[in-house]
């Protein structure tokens, strides 16, 4: 996972709630067997209007205008604003794949859902979640006639959207940690191997059954 | 949203927000999540994330593929490839299965799966297999899946297995990997919810109209960070497959896992299983598990106490679960919604579903009907859909009413119960095992502007097919709406 880094980027206001995974990547894309390539089939139904099928060229579909991703004022925004219970449904890693896949880094709603938020971590996006009322006031400033920028400040925990007060927001110490290093946790947690096999041992003999297989 | 948090998801509230799992005080009253939580600690590190082990891991053919190109990136092996079991679902064909699967992409992908499986040595129900089905009803159906245990599967309705007092749940794909190297996860532990359904249910209402009444009442973000326990005489009445139905769906609840207390329903389903312990192991094992079970006193973050006599068939008229009413209500207008975001949600969803605010939920008509799923794809669900078509015939209105076996045991069973000859007299399709049209990755799918009542667990936009429109409901609501070509009240007929 790269390192996650400070920097000035534009946002996208989506303003809708519990957008769930099958409309930010729907299934026929699951198909796939590869990490990449999804940011073109990202809000798939929401953002062509015609039926999405894996392979297509996707420069070539019929843009639907109404969808706010497919807007010229927020070409290129890589902040993407949200309402409550983002990402909800299901566990599929490929929603996550297909937002940074896109050019997006930072997602900001109320609340996400919490599979997606682990998810998100683990692909180097940071999941911001602020107050409804701190939310409602971005998509006012996010919704002008020209899109709102904002720099991200990861090792301060801050974001400035410009022309307004900087924002404090909270995160996980270990989510920070691993976001600002990049970390690979596997590699982590394979360092705990002794402690593992000693948490083995001492199960073995309290559950037997468990391990009848090995 | 007061309840947003979830292992190591920060509220909004809190700019220091923390699990709120505090510290356990040795002999205080714990509850079963505790239990199993304190059972599976290996290490808590510095940022106070725990290394939780992790007994057992399903794996399917759509969320593994990176996991384990991931492992060979690396140069990793799975620590204990037996603690996994694999089977090929979302993607299988349920008719013409001489055929294979014929959607190359498709079938490319289940033959990753079986190819991964040989290479990593996993074992695998491959298609074909009588036992193969969709994961969480073949999980339980082979004692796989046991009380006590932490169980994970890239897949979010993992919650299904927490009817066994285990403690399950869904990852992502970087997930699956981290288990199948290490088996172990960092987590952060939840918070606690008690849904408690008090007295027992009506005559016609089921474990899906619980669960849908549940999360009608409580939203699809109310368990958010939270693992739920369902409790009370309503939930301890139902059969171990009544309790996967509500577990299943506690994730449409937003909850991290759904978990149900053991006693000698779970102990008597799981006997015997193949992968169960055998004779006296078995009686240690079952001691075992009756011990996990919520202490009197236990504290939990938050309780919700539903009557069960007031739940009625429940009906969703939206894009999401929580857009549900009783089947005797009506379409709800976004006028009367106080909440301008939750009102701008209705109206989407209205325009989408194409239906009008104060439309009598009874009386709307339906172009296909799908039964089958994890969360109704079991026997009883079958049974209780075959009592409801049992001489009668799918209305000429209806273009396909389809039953779908959740595993291939599930199909024999029913088959040799006769169920499958009361559906196809009555006019319905016998299908083979599989995932089908609860998702439509396979050939089953709605076409744009379609209506559905569908015994699945998901409603959202496309779901079931691009521009379908899905209303969820019990096996026995399905059933009646095929006869009648409209939803009707499965008391009353
Ligand atoms: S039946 Fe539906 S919800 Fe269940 S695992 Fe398959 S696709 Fe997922």
């Amino acid at each position: 996972m790269q390192p996650f880094e400070n920097f000035t980027g534009c946002v996208l206001p989506l303003d809708r709630a519990n957008v769930d995974t099958d409309a930010i990547i729907p299934k026929q894309f699951l198909k796939s067997i590869e990490r990449t390539g999804f940011g073109p089939y990202l809000f798939d139904e929401w953002r062509y209007l015609d039926q999405g099928e894996p392979g297509m060229d996707c420069s070539q579909r019929p843009l639907n205008p109404d969808f706010v991703l497919n807007d010229p004022r927020y070409a290129g925004a890589n902040i993407l604003l949200a309402r409550d219970n983002f990402g909800c449904g299901s566990s599929r890693e490929h929603a996550p794949w297909a937002l940074a896949d896109q050019g997006f880094r930072v997602l900001i709603a109320p609340s996400f859902a919490d599979i997606f938020f682990q998810n998100a971590i683990k692909n180097g996006l940071l999941p911001v979640v602020l107050e409804a009322a701190v939310v409602d006031r971005l998509f006012t400033l996010a919704i002008g006639p020209r899109a709102l920028e904002m720099s991200v400040d990861l090792v301060a925990q801050q974001l400035h959207p410009h022309g307004a007060e900087p924002i404090p927001f909270p995160l996980d110490p270990f989510h920070h940690h691993c976001l600002l290093k990049g970390l690979d946790d596997i590699a982590l947690t394979l360092q705990q191997e002794a402690v593992i096999s000693a948490y083995e041992a001492r199960r073995r003999a309290a559950v037997p059954w468990l391990f009848a297989d090995c | 949203m007061a309840s947003a948090q979830s292992p190591g998801q920060p509220s909004a509230a809190s700019a220091a927000a923390q699990s709120s799992a505090a510290v356990p005080v040795p002999g205080a009253p714990r509850t079963l999540y505790e239990k199993l939580w304190d059972a599976h600690v290996v290490r808590v590190d510095e940022h106070g994330t725990t290394l939780l082990y992790i007994d057992r891991q399903l794996v399917h053919e759509v969320t593994s593929p990176q996991a384990f190109a991931g492992l060979r990136l690396a140069g990793r092996r799975p620590r204990r490839p037996r603690a996994n079991l694999a089977v090929p679902d979302h993607n299988v064909p349920t008719a013409d299965l001489h055929l294979g699967i014929v959607d190359p992409v498709s079938r490319l992908q289940v033959e990753t799966l079986e190819a991964n499986c040989r290479e990593f040595g996993i074992p695998l129900f491959p298609m074909g297999d009588r036992r193969q089905g969709i994961v969480h009803v073949i999980g339980p159906e082979q004692g796989f899946t046991l009380p006590g245990m932490t169980l994970v599967c890239g897949d979010s309705h993992t919650s299904t297995h927490g009817a066994f007092g285990a403690l399950a749940f869904g990852v992502g794909t970087s997930e699956v990997e981290h288990v199948l190297a290490t088996q172990c996860l960092l987590q952060r532990k939840s918070r606690s919810m008690l849904v408690s359904i008090d007295g027992q249910l009506g005559r016609g209402v089921t474990a899906k109209d619980i669960v849908l009444a549940v999360i009608g009442a409580i939203g699809t973000a109310g368990g958010t960070g939270h693992v739920l326990e369902f409790a009370g005489e309503a939930i301890r009445g139902l059969s171990m497959e009544g309790r996967m139905t509500v577990c299943n769906m506690a994730i449409e609840a937003g909850a991290r896992a759904g978990l149900i207390g053991i006693d000698e329903t779970t102990i008597e389903y799981v006997r015997g299983r193949p992968l169960a312990p055998p004779g006296e192991a078995f009686e240690r094992a079952a001691d075992h598990w009756l011990s996990l079970n919520s202490d009197p006193g236990a504290r939990y973050d938050r309780v919700v106490r539903i009557e069960a006599a007031l739940i009625e068939p429940q009906v969703t008229w939206g894009t999401s679960p929580e857009m549900v009413v009783p089947v005797g209500g009506q379409v709800p207008d976004p006028a009367a919604e106080p909440d301008p975001v939750r009102a701008a949600s209705y109206r989407h969803a209205l325009a989408y579903m194409d239906l009008r605010p104060g439309t009598p939920i009874a009386g709307i008509a339906v172009d296909k009907v799908f039964i089958g799923s994890c969360t109704n794809g079991r026997i009883e669900d079958l049974r209780a859909a075959a009592e409801v078509a049992r001489g009668h015939q799918v209305a000429a209105s209806v273009k396909l009413a389809m039953v779908v076996p959740g595993s291939g045991l599930v199909k024999a069973q029913a088959e040799a119960e006769g169920l499958d000859r009361i559906f196809t007299a009555a006019g319905f399709e016998w299908r083979e095992p599989g995932c089908s049209m609860c998702l439509a990755m396979n050939a089953d799918r709605l076409a744009p502007g379609e209506r559905c009542a569908a015994t699945s667990n998901r409603n959202f936009e496309g779901r079931q097919g691009q521009g379908g429109r899905t209303h969820l409901v019990s096996p026995a609501m399905a059933a009646a709406a095929a006869i009648h070509g409209r939803f009707v009240d499965v008391r009353e007929v």
